[in-house]
């Protein structure tokens, strides 16, 4: 039976941590993820979980800590934020490229200088080419929910690739909902036993890992891991399946809303997305077709599922909470105008960056881009391609 | 040795296989190549120690000719070798030589 509960986004992902009960976490504190682990590492004190906690002096060491253990044979967690998540740089492609199914959870902050805390996708869209798998939740719901089908995901024995699991910080990591808990039996079923690949702790079969790979093979294991990287959106739907048995709720590789017959349409990631749905609704009132899209898994991006979703609309803003400095658009408008490149027929794409270091994404944010778009699509001028929101001029 | 293709790698570049480095012949990265001179050594094994492969062969005690497939050619052992009468047993001389 699930059980409802009020919980911050933080609780609700160490909850499930708890659930899954894994053999090693190595983490370092940072706001706005540490009531995260300091949750978890109370739950290993209490002996509610078996898991064996590394304390590390930096991320840097976080991050290595985990690659150690999961090469070793271990489920490993860790969890991060913004500064955090860029000192672990090094060690993420190492995480990656020696194929280790490492889970992070990443509560989304601003990156420094200037110095904030708070939500922005600034951390997670750095390192968004370093071979992770990264899932994105709207609400503490889907970040608890995410963070259980990342375990199989990342596990599965066609992928074995690192994953994070991405979520706003304050906004959701600090704010109480409402949300639906599985059962911890269940949730032990779902995600099964670990298996290992390759255990460097199995001393009948030796094996080495990290070998210095030369001109010879180098670009044979990058091809590799570019292979398995077409396999994971399969895998992630079919994990979504088998957790939509579970728990009743619905997950895909993206979510549209009012889509399938909308003329324009936002496209917008986390908890931005539910503000968004609220103004589709008062437009679609007014009888104007609007829609939005929500990516999920945003690495690997799957392009040609989401070009298919978008080619029939008139115009489409991209809102992005980062900027991509010197690549001139966000990085979710870039990878969206990818998808939509082979079709002769698209969209109109425009792109607006808005709620950089927490700053309010208000429904009139949303409102201000459709009535854009709107008129946009009536006489058909673009007022221009790139445009900050919300930002004093 | 036929080179693998990406299909057959491993997974993150793990190497099942131990002892796998003697398929490793590092003897193609020498430009200089240790001579020995049978007539000058005292078998003092100087060269058998201070060599950073195991590139100096010995039997039943005594140093035999060198493995040429894994000496890179560093030279440690003919600047370590003592020789005989002020007489090297061991020279450097260039590859091609």
């Amino acid at each position: 039976m699930a059980k409802i509960v009020a919980v911050t986004g933080n609780e609700a992902v160490a909850n499930a941590l708890k659930q899954v009960n894994p053999d090693v976490c190595a983490a370092y504190p940072i706001t706005p993820q540490t009531e995260m682990m300091q949750r978890f590492s109370s739950f290993v004190s209490d002996g509610k979980v078996k898991t064996e906690i590394i304390l590390v002096e930096s991320e840097h060491s976080s991050m290595s800590a985990c690659v150690g253990a999961c090469a070793a044979g271990g489920r490993v967690i860790t969890a991060t934020s913004s500064q955090g998540l860029a000192l672990m740089y090094e060690i993420l492609y190492i995480a990656s490229g020696t194929r280790l199914p490492i889970v992070m959870p990443v509560v989304n902050r601003a990156l420094s200088a200037p110095l904030n805390i708070h939500g922005d996708h600034s951390d997670s869209m750095g390192a968004r080419d370093t071979g992770w798998i990264q899932l994105w939740s709207e609400n503490a719901q889907e970040a608890y929910d995410n963070t259980i089908q990342a375990f199989r995901i990342a596990e599965h024995m066609d992928i074995r690739l690192p994953i994070m699991i991405n979520m706003d910080g304050f906004i959701i990591s600090h704010s109480i909902e409402r949300m639906e808990y599985l059962d911890d039996d269940q949730v032990q079923n779902f995600v099964g036993e670990f298996k290992s690949l390759n255990p460097l702790l199995d001393l009948e079969h030796p094996v080495s890992y990290g070998p210095l790979i030369l001109t010879d093979y180098y670009m044979e294991f990058r091809k590799a891991q570019d292979d398995v990287e077409s396999k994971v959106p399969g895998v992630v739907l079919d994990v979504a399946k088998d957790f939509e048995k579970l728990s009743g709720r619905t997950y895909g590789l993206f979510e549209t809303y009012r889509l399938d017959d909308a003329e324009i349409a936002l496209i917008i990631l986390n908890s931005a997305a539910g503000t968004s749905k609220d103004v589709v609704d008062e437009f679609r009132d007014k009888g104007i077709k609007a829609g939005l899209l929500k990516p999920r898994l945003y690495r690997p991006f799957p392009y040609k599922e989401i070009g298919e979703a978008l080619k029939h609309l008139k115009a489409v803003c991209v809102l992005d909470r980062a900027d991509a400095f010197g690549g001139s658009f966000g990085p979710v408008y870039m990878d969206i105008a990818t998808s939509l490149y082979p079709y002769k027929e698209r969209p109109v794409l425009i792109n607006k960056i808005y709620g950089l270091g927490g700053r309010d994404y208000l429904p009139d944010h949303a409102k201000l881009v459709l009535n854009e778009l709107v008129e946009l699509v009536g006489n058909g001028t673009v007022k221009s391609y790139k445009e900050y929101i919300g930002v004093r001029e | 040795m036929k080179l693998k293709n990406w299909k057959e790698v491993t997974p993150g570049a793990v190497i099942t296989e131990a002892g796998s480095s003697v398929k490793f012949k590092t003897g193609s990265w020498r430009s200089l190549k240790p001579v020995w001179i049978e007539e000058n050594c005292i078998q003092c094994l100087f060269c058998w120690i201070y060599c950073p492969d195991m590139a100096v062969k010995v039997k039943d005690g005594k140093r035999t000719e060198f493995d040429y497939d894994y000496c890179k050619g560093c030279g440690i052992c003919a600047l370590e070798c003592p020789g005989k009468k002020g007489n090297k047993a061991i020279l450097m001389v260039e590859e091609e030589k």
